[in-house]
Formats: structure tokens, sequence, C-alpha cells
């Protein structure tokens, strides 16, 4: 049994006539120990696949329609919300894009640390504890970090505490949800490295959210790009940076300025990322597509097996692009 | 000195600009912050210089003084060979025709009460450029078209265009005024990745039209490369390293530099580059270590001389500059 087994998952923003679907029948499992990365432009439901895992998404304006979560063998979307306390930070911890939003600015980062400790660890809620958490992440000095309140610290700095605190309950599966978005390249990796040496010492599962391609080459096992809604293609990460299969990871992959002195034009995707409620009929990507044809537009294709553990949603991937 | 090689359009000379700190009313302590601290380059015609560095390292201050938006303390500008630096009012403004701005924020560098004609059409106003309500229509028609938008957007307002469109108008009112140089102050950062590479084409195409120079100022070392023909890389206020922008990617000098290109995630896993982290974060530009700024992370930093000496920047090799005792060591 996987970590995580997300089947068919629908979420619509809105209700009968005003519904608009964020997420289109995702499927996904994360196995213990491995690193998933979901790549993805705004507006693609990277963000809310991964906050449904723990149901974080408020019910209303979102409504699940359909599929199912298993995590650690129980389905979250048919848990009481008792039980779903637990769930939340007990076996899936979060990560998010802006520490400095994410902290509460008015309690003392050890505080807020210990908060997590009392809810799942109560017989740990205690300073050492939190020292012992601080250091785990690389913050220099801990014993006096503790005091600080977020403002006093960095962002990188807030980024470890935001760290610290989701590993306070020990979770099987940290979701992080473009967790170097907002920082420096420096701390940026500095913080990837952290996350890196964490997986690798504690063993957990991390769900990364990223925009950025060349995070994924550095982090992921496994990578699912999705674009409108749907997975459009599920590789190991290797094999998709090296050779990937769908028009839209292509295309993303070649509009990416890299550091190797040509100063060729950049091959751009035109027109927009479409918006929630907004998605064009059939193959969503057609409008944008190089190779799509008039028919891509009836029907949505399906997600295919075209070589072993290689999904794309796409019959003519193997077109070349001109 | 980070010399264009041809006659220079811009040129600015041990440019300063340090901003008073707020302490006690009655503490009579005066603390500044170095935002931009003697720093000394020129722009030719037609040419792109990036300008790399991580937030709180003065680039967006730089290009705000150039273009007198803050004052500066101490230093000048100089456009087409004229002194803009103490100029003031019309005559100011006059020159504003010659260089104009694009912002980081593609929603909050347009005022949402205007449409699309009104924000295009004002800097025409401004210079008297049209003559006839027909002459105004027909060119903001033209200046759309240019950057790829519909002329029908004319009576538009901000809030119905995505992110790529909104820069592409902000791009638009910097060209009204047919400028010799555009300042981009992280023009692409905000966008999304399929909408970044259109702009930096777009940007690129207009200047090869228009013979527009720019100073592109990013905090992403890939795109800055991409589209410079030269490189600056800023630090805690101060050039610490430029070269022509291939050169700086394949024999980086400063630690800093180097530091900062391995930090830059590879896409092809078949072209990994060795990693360097810097330890700690930059530090506040209030209180700057003393001697070489970068000491406290660089990994080659020798005791006694990088803590007291600052560097200066020297050429090493012909257009190459770098402040750093060890410059070229590799780390």
């Amino acid at each position: 049994m996987s970590l995580l087994e997300i089947k068919d998952l629908k979420l619509d923003f809105g209700r009968g006539a005003e519904a608009a679907r964020a997420v289109d029948g995702v499927s996904i499992t994360i196995e213990a120990g491995e690193t998933v990365c979901l790549v993805g432009e705004s507006g693609c439901g990277k963000s809310v696949t991964a906050q449904s895992i723990a149901r974080l998404v408020p019910v209303p304006p979102a409504n699940y329609v359909g599929g199912e979560i298993w995590l650690n063998g129980r389905d979250v979307l048919k848990m009481p919300i008792g039980e779903l306390r637990e769930i939340r930070g007990g076996v899936v911890s979060y990560v998010f894009q802006e520490p400095g939003a994410a902290l509460n600015p008015v309690f003392r980062v050890g505080n807020q640390i210990k908060e997590s400790l009392k809810l799942h660890k109560p017989e740990k809620a205690n300073d050492a504890e939190v020292i012992r958490l601080l250091k785990l992440v690389g913050i220099p000095a801990p014993e006096s970090r503790i005091r600080n309140y977020p403002f006093e610290m960095s962002g990188g700095m807030q980024q470890r505490v935001m760290i610290a605190m989701a590993l306070a309950s020990e979770p099987k599966l940290l979701v992080a949800d473009e967790p170097t978005t907002a920082l420096d390249v420096t701390i940026q990796a500095q913080i990837l490295d952290l996350l890196r040496d964490l997986k690798n010492r504690l063993g957990m599962a991390i769900l990364l959210i990223t925009h950025n391609l060349g995070i994924v080459g550095d982090m992921a096992d496994r990578v699912a790009v999705m674009y409108a809604g749907q997975i459009v293609e599920l590789a190991a990460a290797g094999d998709l940076l090296r050779r990937p299969l769908h028009p839209y990871t292509k295309a993303l992959m070649n509009s990416v300025p890299k550091l190797s002195g040509n100063m060729d034009r950049l091959v751009t995707i035109p027109g927009n990322v479409p918006r929630i409620g907004n998605f064009p009929p059939g193959c969503r990507f057609a409008p944008r597509c190089p190779v799509a044809r008039p028919s891509c537009s009836d029907a949505v294709p399906e997600l295919v097996e075209v070589e072993p553990k290689r999904w794309v949603r796409c019959p003519y991937w193997n077109d070349p692009i001109k | 000195m980070i010399q264009s090689n041809n006659v220079s359009l811009l040129e600015v000379k041990n440019l300063k600009v340090h901003f008073p700190v707020k302490t006690g009313i009655f503490s009579g302590v005066h603390e500044t912050v170095k935002a931009v601290d003697d720093v000394s380059f020129s722009i030719a015609p037609g040419e792109t210089l990036g300008l790399v560095g991580e937030s709180g390292c003065g680039k967006t201050t730089l290009g705000r003084a150039i273009m007198r938006l803050v004052e500066p303390t101490a230093g000048s500008v100089f456009l087409d060979g004229e002194d803009i630096t103490g100029m003031r009012g019309a005559t100011l403004r006059a020159r504003r025709r010659k260089f104009q701005m694009i912002f980081q924020d593609p929603y909050g560098s347009l005022n949402p009460r205007m449409t699309v004609e009104q924000i295009v059409g004002e800097a025409l106003d401004i210079h008297n450029l049209v003559d006839s309500s027909s002459a105004r229509k027909k060119r903001i028609e033209e200046l759309l078209h240019a950057v790829g938008l519909d002329a029908l957007y004319a009576q538009r307002y901000p809030h119905e265009f995505s992110g790529g469109q909104r820069q592409r108008i902000g791009i638009a009112r910097a060209l009204a005024v047919e400028p010799k140089l555009i300042i981009c102050d992280e023009p692409v950062s905000a966008l999304d990745v399929s909408v970044q590479a259109q702009i930096i084409n777009l940007l690129s195409d207009l200047q090869q039209q228009r013979g527009i120079a720019y100073l592109f100022i990013a905090h992403d070392l890939a795109v800055v490369e991409h589209i410079s023909q030269r490189v600056m890389v800023m630090y805690l206020g101060k050039i610490v390293e430029a070269a022509e922008a291939e050169k700086m990617i394949r024999e980086p000098l400063h630690p800093y530099t180097q530091a900062l290109i391995s930090a830059v995630p590879e896409v092809n896993p078949e072209t990994k580059r060795q990693r360097v982290v810097l330890p700690g974060d930059v530090p506040s530009p209030i209180h700057p270590p003393e001697g070489c700024p970068f000491h406290p992370r660089c990994p080659i930093a020798a005791d006694g001389k990088c803590s007291q000496e600052v560097p200066a920047l020297l050429e090493k090799s012909p257009g190459h500059v770098a402040a750093c005792h060890f410059a070229g060591k590799k780390i």
C-alpha cells in the first residue's frame, strides 16, 4: 500500500451553474520516502491538489465532486473532522511559499513550534525539543533564537522555522508548496539542500510543488506536470528532463533560458495560461500546441502509459515539433 | 571602470545612494544604509547590460537613481554626454524622453482607473509628440501592435489583462517616447515561465528594430545571461564583478559569482554542476562587514587580509573586472 494514493480527484469552486473545475481527475501515488514534484504554471491546480491531501481547501467555496485520497490507509475525503485533526501535522505537514505570511507575527518562534508539539507530541512540548528541532534545520545558536519574533529573522531563517514546525510531529509526508520561490538563489540552494538532507535522515516522503524545472532535476524521484487542472505527463524525473514527451512539457523546457552562453531566441508558447472556469474544450493545451490538429479540440485525451512508467496525455506525443 | 567598447550612451560615475536610517529623535545617532556605494559603469547605444544580485543588494535603487526617481547622494549620471544629475523640473522632464523604465509588478505599475489608451497616450501628451487626435490614435495603435497587442484593446482597463499582457502595456508605455535607453527592473520575474520567454523575446526584437539600450536588472542569472551582452554582479551596494556575459559564465572570477552560477538549478541532468552552497544570509546593509563585504560567507576568505582590506575593482583581463583579493581562485 502506498503512503498516499490520490484517485481521480475532482474539485470545483462554486456550485451549480457557477461551478468551475480547478482539479479534474488527478491521480497520483507517493511511496514512503519518495520525493515527487508537481510542476505547473499558476492556476494549473497544483496547490489545490496538494492542499486537498489534508482537506485544507475550505468548503465552500470549494466542493469535492469526486475521487478518493488514501493517506496512510485511510480516505481523507470521508474522514470526520476529529480524525482529520490528527492527520494534519500528524501524518502530513505543510511548508508554504511565504514564510513571512505563514508565521504568526505576534508569537515567538519557539512558542509557535511548541504549539505543534503540544498537539501531536504533548510529552515532548519543551524547550529542549524545540532547540533540537531548530538545530536539525540548521539554525545557528538556537538557544537564543527561540525567543525571537518572526520579524527578527531573515526569509531563509523563517523558512527554516516553518520546516522545523512541520517536522515537529514527525510526519510521513511533507508537502512543500513552492518553498523557495520567495527566497534568493543562494538561500534557495540552502533550503533545497536542507530538505534533501532531512529526507535522507528522517526517511519521510516529500511532495514538492514548484514551477521551476531546475528544482525538479535537483530534488525529484518522479515528477507530474500539470496543465489546466489535469496531469499531462507523469514520469521518473531523469527520464522526463532528458526526453520530455508531452508537447507542453517540451515547450516549457525550451522556454526556460539556460546558462550556456548562447543568445538564441527562446522558444515560446503562444497565448496565455487558461484561467480556471475558462478551460478550452477537448485537449486543454490544443490552442497553444505546436502539433495540435483540429480533432484535438473534440475530446479530452486520456493519460496513457506510452512507455513503461511513463504516462502522457497526448496521442501525438511522438510527433516531432517543428 | 566598467566600460563599453563604443561611445557610451549612459555613463555612471562613482554613484552613491545613501539612505539615512531613522533612529530615536534625541539619540543623535545617524546611521546610513549604503544602498549604492561608488558604482561606475557605462552602456553603449543599443547594448544590453545585465545587473544581477540578491534582494537588498541595491540593484533596484541603482536603476531608480539613474532614472532620478531617487536622488543620488554623490556621483554623476551622464546621458548622451549630458550630466543629468543636477537637472530638475522641466529640463529633467524633457530629458526623460531619452530614458524610460519598465517595472517589476505589472499589477502595481499600471493605473487601474486609466484605459490602455490613456496609459500609453499620457507620455505622448506630456511630450507633445502628436498634433492631432487622429495621429494620437494611430500612434497608440502602432505601439500596441509593436508589443503584440491588438489595437482593439485600447479602450480596456488593466484588470482585463493577464500579467504578460500587462507587462506588454508597460513596455508600450515606455516605447511611446522613443527612448534610447530603457531600464528594465525585474520585468519578467512576476510572470509564468511560458510567458517570461515571450516577454524576453519581445524585448530583444524591439532592441533589434529600434536600437534601444537596456539596463536589465534581475535576480535570475540565467535570464540575465540570455539577454545581455555584458553582465555586472552586485553585492551589498557594490559591483563585485563585470564581464561579457559568456565570459562571466565560463570563467567567473569572484567567489560570489561562482556561487551564484552554481546555485542556478539545472534543468538538464547531464550537465549537472558542482554546487557550492553559501553559508548564512546577505548581511544587513546598515552594518556591512569590515573589509571585503562578502568575506563572512566566502569559502576562500583568508584571515587578516579579507576581513580588513576592501578589495578594489580591478581589471583582471580585458573587459573583465572583479573586486576580490583572490580573484580567479576556484571555490
